[in-house]
């Protein structure tokens, strides 16, 4: 989690924008749930406090759902991009899509694919790809190369993989989306 | 070269361009990955002539540093809160010494409770050590003030801490401009130590001084600090012209020429504030805030000379010296010696509670109307606070306090809020 932020601010970087990326460790043990943030602006970026009203939410573990209270801060027509093998109906999230928060939200099977192409239960890369297909607030090209900056060659290019599959499939859920939004 | 990284990354780089010789350090969230990253680089040999020594704890980090620095080599080291008190004693002998060690400090609070996140009770633990402490509001400006450091320290003989907050900067990627060797060697030239442990040339070190002359060892250090506060300044002046960029200082203003009302704060929620304050501005509020940058020495002058014409002056403090409220409030009032106007200390972000703009406005409002209290804490929760208290004076077996609130709370992993 904390990896994709900084991977998403560099992405950002790279494109020549500002951007701040930070963890915020809830607790010290294993598993325990883990909060990261990226601000991303075309100035300097003086604020330090948490990120409380997020424009875009990526949850990389499906089970908080029913922990914390996750869409928190976010705006109407906010995007969220979630880790599951489910659809958003499956999840019993698709009134959050069609309802009055109107909240741009897809699911990616971002573990499968990070387990198809790393090997490893890695989903950040996947659901990066899947934030630049949606929010396209940063270019995928700009995401791969962040990938590409962050890990040694081999590694880079699995995750990067995988993460071009991502935008892919979150292109067509998009797409999808958007006939039947017409 | 700009560069998207994190600020502890940022920091090992700026030592690695200060060709330090000798570097110890013991590991501490959240000053690790600054250590680490300098052992990656003499490990690769990306950072040549540095002797990078493992010890076994703080007090042997600080004392192996005080003997390669007393041998006339450049030398560093950083810690973080418990670490920073276990190596106290060290910490009083570096400056008595006169030896130009630069630390980074991970700013992190101290327990009990024990609390790995971000406040300044472990460096104001420090402050009157006799070392120079400067806090980075940023990243950049962390990178930046650890060149300025070994300068400083090395023209003065006299050790400096650079603060820089835990986790919001050291675990923070961000943009930095990373300047190169050659402008790095052109700004800091080779250590000529004041003192050498020299076996051609034989001196001791470290005499047992009595009470005819501590008085006047002490006041040189004193004097030293003085002198400081005139070195400070020009060397941030000098870094200005060569790398572009206003880092380090004294103090550094912000919109604060016609501020009734004037936030002094240390560190990185100097940004948080700044912000603030444009919100205020832009409606018409007359407020503006001061970042100290040089704790050590304390720059009482031109702290005077920025808050004498405000009518009330806000410090923003994350420490608490229990049992009186804020430390840098005593050194702000200090400045302010004879001027009428309204002092307030607000005590913030202790243990690494978020401090957010929502949060500092109405702060900053209830001072506009002065309806602050001497001492404030920022979004102290009443309800947690009379509910324990209540509890104290009902039953005298009331049990620890700390695991009393985390159960009241229901608390099973600490939250940012």
């Amino acid at each position: 989690m904390v990896s994709g932020a900084e991977i998403l601010s560099v992405a950002a970087f790279l494109e020549g924008r500002y951007a701040q990326a930070f963890p915020s460790f809830g607790s010290e043990r294993m598993g325990a749930p883990v909060m990261a943030f990226c601000r991303i602006d075309d100035k300097e970026i003086r604020l330090r406090e948490p990120v409380l009203a997020p424009d875009a939410l990526i949850i990389q573990d499906q089970t908080l759902l029913h922990q914390v209270d996750l869409f928190g801060g976010l705006p109407t027509r906010g995007f969220v991009i979630l880790n599951s093998v489910k659809t958003l109906d499956e999840l019993g999230l698709g009134g959050f899509a069609r309802g009055v928060q109107h909240y741009r939200m897809c699911t990616l099977p971002a573990t499968e694919l990070a387990l198809k192409h790393v090997g490893r239960a890695v989903p950040n890369a996947a659901l990066l790809g899947g934030f630049a297909a949606i929010t396209g607030v940063v270019k995928l090209e700009s995401v791969l190369a962040a990938i590409g900056e962050k890990f040694p060659k081999p590694i880079a290019d699995k995750n990067i993989a995988a993460a071009s599959e991502a935008f892919d499939l979150a292109r067509k859920t998009l797409e999808v989306a958007d006939v039947e939004a017409d | 070269m700009l560069k998207q990284t994190e600020g502890s990354h940022a920091v090992a780089e700026a030592i690695a361009l200060c060709r330090p010789q000798v570097i110890c350090a013991y590991p501490i969230t959240p000053q690790t990955h600054i250590v680490e990253g300098l052992g990656e680089m003499v490990k690769a040999g990306e950072l040549q002539g540095c002797e990078f020594i493992n010890v076994e704890s703080e007090f042997a980090a600080l004392s192996v540093a005080i003997g390669a620095s007393a041998a006339g080599v450049r030398t560093y080291t950083a810690t973080a809160s418990q670490g920073l008190l276990f190596m106290a004693e060290a910490v009083y002998n570096a400056a008595g010494l006169g030896l130009p060690i630069v630390m980074t400090i991970g700013n992190r609070a101290i327990g009990a409770p024990i609390n790995i996140w971000n406040d300044h009770s472990d460096s104001m633990s420090m402050r009157d050590a006799g070392w120079i402490q400067l806090y980075a509001e940023t990243n950049q400006e962390a990178l930046d003030l650890h060149i300025q450091a070994f300068r400083l320290a090395e023209e003065l003989s006299c050790p400096v801490m650079v603060c820089m907050d835990g986790f919001i900067l050291t675990h923070a990627y961000d943009r930095v401009d990373v300047p190169n060797q050659q402008e790095v060697d052109a700004y800091l030239p080779r250590y000529e130590p004041r003192q050498i442990l020299d076996p051609a040339d034989p001196v001791s070190i470290g005499a047992m001084v009595g009470p005819e002359a501590f008085m006047e060892v002490r006041y040189l250090s004193h004097h030293k600090q003085l002198r400081a506060l005139t070195l400070i300044p020009h060397l941030a002046a000098e870094f200005q012209k060569r790398f572009g960029r206003n880092s380090g200082g004294l103090i550094r203003t912000y919109r604060s020429e016609d501020a009734e009302t004037i936030v002094v704060a240390l560190g990185s929620v100097n940004g948080t504030i700044q912000e603030v304050v444009d919100e205020m501005r832009n409606d018409g509020v007359r407020i503006g805030s001061v970042s100290i940058c040089s704790f050590r020495p304390f720059p009482l002058a031109p702290l005077r000379e920025a808050l004498c014409n405000a009518k009330r002056v806000v410090v923003l403090e994350k420490c608490l010296a229990v049992g009186l409220g804020g430390i840098v409030s005593d050194g702000v009032r200090k400045s302010l010696s004879g001027i009428a106007l309204n002092g307030y200390t607000v005590i913030a972000g202790l243990g690494g509670r978020a401090i957010t703009r929502g949060s500092l406005r109405r702060l900053f409002e209830d001072a506009e109307r002065d309806e602050l209290e001497q001492v404030t804490f920022l979004d102290l929760n009443a309800d947690v606070i009379s509910a324990q208290l209540e509890r104290e004076s009902a039953s005298r077996r009331t049990g620890p306090t700390a695991e009393a609130i985390l159960r009241r709370i229901g608390t099973v992993a600490s939250s940012i809020g």
